[in-house]
């Protein structure tokens, strides 16, 4: 029984830390804590069930679709309120202020379109079939969530590492005056890092409606607390503590569910979170030095 | 006499939520002015309206003592939280108070044999007159206005802008950002328990981040210049719902939209005692 | 000569890096004191010990009969230091009156009972406050934009605004960091003036300060820190003499100081 809580731990951890990835980028390059990622990352859920149920895409066409189109509303949140508060120079808390506005907006607007109660996906949109490994039973979805997952996250981190545009990003996350001074185009990053987060957030929604099979409009506000406290865990503005921690606290949940009771579930983010902003603020891997402006 | 009464029978709720909306929004103006975003203020609210409940419910307390209990109990959760999460500073702060306004409601929600759950507390008696809300808008505006003409205020003030220095002007930054966060805490109560006393029901729900950020926008929309600020804000914020009715579920969508168009173009909030002036010297008539 | 501060053996090191190391000096009552040294040599890092904004590695710092090392920074003012910064931290969003008001904090004696009752001793303290931060406005010859907005200064009003701003604890021991940074000769001279005035008031100033002509011409008792050593110690001619103190500078070629300084 363990072992099969722990493929739960796994899969339920990697979407958190594919949601928590994006948050990070954010928060790294932009400097930006943006609330509204929870937002973009239901509406990339409701996107996929509208496509699929609307225009019968198959799964992977939804995917795509749902990586573009949240790719695109997270470049308009750039566009149209991050960047011109960029411009002013706003300190720190102005722009988190700025994404609640963005998300309350995207929150109530869904729930005005589509209603408040629960949707699910159209039956049959993911093969039912299981893979049996030595007594251990994984479906297709969770198959998928988990190589989907390790996949891109692999792609990111060599893409980090690796890439001239990797070095430009790191350089940026360091110190963007810094950055644009070395002839790094600054503002064009920005946009791609805010593309390349919503779209991550958005597949991290698709990925989680799936495997509740329930969608509902604030379904991204726990999402956002969790993702608040893995980066906290991990150490704001840190690929590698987002990835880690967004997998610890998939094990974390799932194991305390088994252990002590559902109803607990979602307060374990939260006493881990106040417990990490007590001990260690600035998480397993990060440092908490300002970025230099 | 007579309208004025049917009036009255209409829309007492919205005039003392009013006055307690401005309590609350007051609250958040008071750690704002030190520098500090605190996320909790609602979670206070809830400390309050519970404990205060509580008390009336089932131990029949008088209001006073139940208004004094629905300031203490916030004020004192937040003296012990503040210590530790005072340390953290800017966004960090905020993250540790939007997860303790978190823990709160998830606790509230699984303490049924004691807060009911998720169904709330049924049948609080409703002890709350229109000059309860009077008085404790009025006290709560005198002392902010004193603290503000006194050494406390400039300390605040000074601790927002720079914090280093403030300390090196001999103000102990610690205590009086504690103090900020405990009076807010207070404050908040305070609002909580009238509130519960007045519509005779609460639940977990009431005290989230929803609420949080309801409060946190009618701060930022009046304006954090001064004392006007927050209860102008708070009156926007109030009536604009009722104004908004026909378009039901669209009408928190403008909120959304208001908090950030403000943020983007009225950074100062709306009253802003320089932007007025000036706009009133532009008309020719001197403020 | 009695001695107001007393730095004895004070180290400072982040991680490997030693920034100072066995710091010793004394600085007598009532004079003014100038700790100079090239750029990097950890000057602005003996401020930051003496008020608290880091502890040390090791070593005391004794002033008034007490050890200040470890203690917070809003205790060290009330003991009686006050300091202004190399970059200027005014508070840009009060008036200058309010700036030099937030200085009194420490020195303001009435309490919460006091503020909340109106009491008598709240408005004659907010009244004493208000008419000391005019006085000392007035010895920098800035009262008369005392309600103005502390943003709207020009850059050498706003070091004199810092300067009242600091006297208005009530200090025994003064800290300049680099007062006369960025500004232009009648600037220096006119500041050097006003620190004189201030000096005669019985102030006692320690300064740092790049400046050699200006140091030269203020300080009777020089220190030289090099790499966190104390290399010289003396009055000006001394120092101007000394074959370490003209290596250190000469040695470093990116110090325009140097020549224009040293030798002058």
């Amino acid at each position: 029984m363990l072992e099969q809580q722990l493929v739960n731990a796994l899969s339920l951890g990697c979407v958190y830390a594919l949601f928590a990835l994006g948050f990070t980028l954010i928060f790294g390059v932009l400097g930006v804590v943006n609330l509204s990622h929870g937002a973009v990352f239901m509406v990339g859920a409701y996107a996929a069930r509208a496509v699929v149920a609307r225009f019968d895409f198959p799964l992977w066409a939804a995917l795509l679709f749902v990586l573009l189109f949240c790719g695109l509303l997270g470049l308009v949140i750039d566009f149209l309120v991050l960047r011109p508060l960029r411009a002013r120079n706003a300190p720190h808390l102005i722009p988190m202020i700025a994404t609640i506005g963005v998300a309350i907006i995207l929150n109530n607007g869904v729930q005005g379109l589509f209603g408040a109660e629960n949707l699910r996906f159209p039956s049959g949109l993911v093969s039912e079939e299981t893979l049996s490994l030595g007594g251990l039973h994984l479906t297709a979805l969770d198959l998928g969530i988990i190589l989907l997952s390790f996949a891109l996250m692999a792609v990111l981190l060599l893409a980090l590492k690796k890439t001239q545009l990797g070095r430009a990003l790191r350089a940026i996350a360091e110190s963007p005056k810094a950055a644009y001074l070395l002839g790094i185009n600054v503002e064009g990053l920005f946009l791609l890092t805010s593309f390349v987060a919503a779209a991550l957030g958005g597949l991290a929604g698709v990925l989680i409606g799936l495997y509740s099979n329930a969608l509902f409009p604030l379904m991204g506000q726990p999402m956002l607390h969790k993702g608040i406290a893995v980066i906290i865990l991990g150490g704001m503005g840190d690929i590698r503590g987002a990835l880690l921690g967004g997998l610890f606290l998939g094990f974390a949940e799932v194991l305390s569910v088994a252990y002590i009771g559902s109803s607990m579930r979602d307060a374990v983010a939260f006493g881990l979170l106040f417990l990490i902003l007590l001990v260690r603020p600035k998480g397993l891997f990060g440092s908490q030095q300002e970025r230099k402006v | 006499m007579d309208s004025l009464t049917n009036f009255w029978s209409v829309y007492s709720n919205l005039v003392l939520t009013l006055g307690t909306n401005s309590l609350l929004a007051l609250s958040i103006y008071l750690t704002l002015s030190c520098g500090m975003l605190s996320i909790a203020n609602a979670a206070f609210m809830g400390i309050g309206a519970y404990a205060s409940a509580l008390l009336t419910m089932h131990y029949g307390v008088s209001f006073p003592v139940a208004l004094a209990a629905g300031m203490v109990a916030p004020a004192v959760t937040a003296f012990v939280i503040g210590k530790p999460t005072l340390r953290l500073s800017g966004v960090y702060l905020a993250m540790a108070t939007l997860a303790f306004g978190e823990v709160v409601r998830i606790a509230v929600l699984n303490a049924e044999p004691v807060t009911g759950g998720a169904l709330g507390l049924n049948g609080i008696p409703q002890s709350t007159q229109w000059w309860h809300v009077a008085l404790a808008l009025v006290l709560t505006l005198a002392l902010l206005w004193r603290l503000r003409q006194s050494k406390v205020g400039r300390a605040f003030e000074a601790i927002k802008e720079d914090e280093t220095a403030a300390g090196l002007m001999g103000i102990d930054v610690g205590a009086h950002k504690l103090l900020a966060f405990v009076l807010g805490a207070a404050i908040a109560g305070l609002a909580g328990t009238l509130n519960a006393h007045l519509t005779f029901f609460i639940g977990p729900n009431e005290y989230g981040f929803d609420r949080a950020v309801d409060i946190l926008t009618m701060t930022i929309l009046g304006g954090i210049g001064g004392l006007n600020g927050p209860v102008v804000g708070a009156v926007i914020l109030t009536l604009l719902p009722e104004l908004l009715r026909s378009l039901k579920d669209f009408r928190l969508v403008v909120n959304g939209f208001i908090l950030v168009l403000i943020v983007l173009f009225l950074p100062k909030g709306i009253w802003d005692p320089a932007r007025i002036r000036q706009w009133f010297g532009r008309k020719g008539t001197p403020s | 000569m009695s001695t107001a501060l007393r730095l004895s053996n004070l180290s400072r090191h982040f991680g490997g890096l030693k920034v100072l190391q066995d710091v010793n000096l004394e600085i007598p009552d009532g004079g003014i004191f100038g700790l100079i040294g090239p750029n990097g040599a950890g000057k602005t890092t003996v401020f930051n010990l003496i008020t608290g904004l880091l502890p040390p590695t090791g070593g005391t710092i004794e002033f008034m009969g007490s050890n200040l090392a470890g203690r917070k920074p809003h205790e060290i003012t009330r003991l009686g230091i006050a300091r202004t910064f190399q970059n200027i931290r005014i508070f840009k969003e009060m008036s200058l009156l309010e700036n030099v008001m937030v200085g009194m904090h420490s020195q303001l004696k009435y309490g919460p009972v006091g503020l909340l009752a109106s009491s008598g001793l709240f408005r004659s303290e907010e009244r004493r406050a208000r008419e000391r931060a005019s006085e000392l406005l007035s010895w920098v010859r800035l009262d008369h934009k005392a309600s103005d907005q502390a943003d709207n200064l020009s850059y050498g009003d706003q070091r004199k605004l810092e300067l009242a701003r600091a006297l208005a604890s009530e200090p025994k021991l003064l800290l300049l960091d680099e007062p006369v940074a960025g500004m232009n000769s009648t600037e220096k001279t006119e500041l050097m003036g006003e620190i004189r005035n201030i000096s005669a008031r019985g102030y006692t100033i320690f300064m740092i300060e790049h400046d050699m002509r200006f140091v030269m011409g203020l300080c009777e008792h020089i220190a030289v820190l090099n790499f966190g050593h104390i290399i010289a110690r003396g009055g000006p001619e001394a120092i101007r003499n000394d074959p370490q103190v003209i290596e250190a500078y000469l040695g470093r070629e990116d110090d325009e100081v140097t020549a224009d300084g040293v030798t002058a």
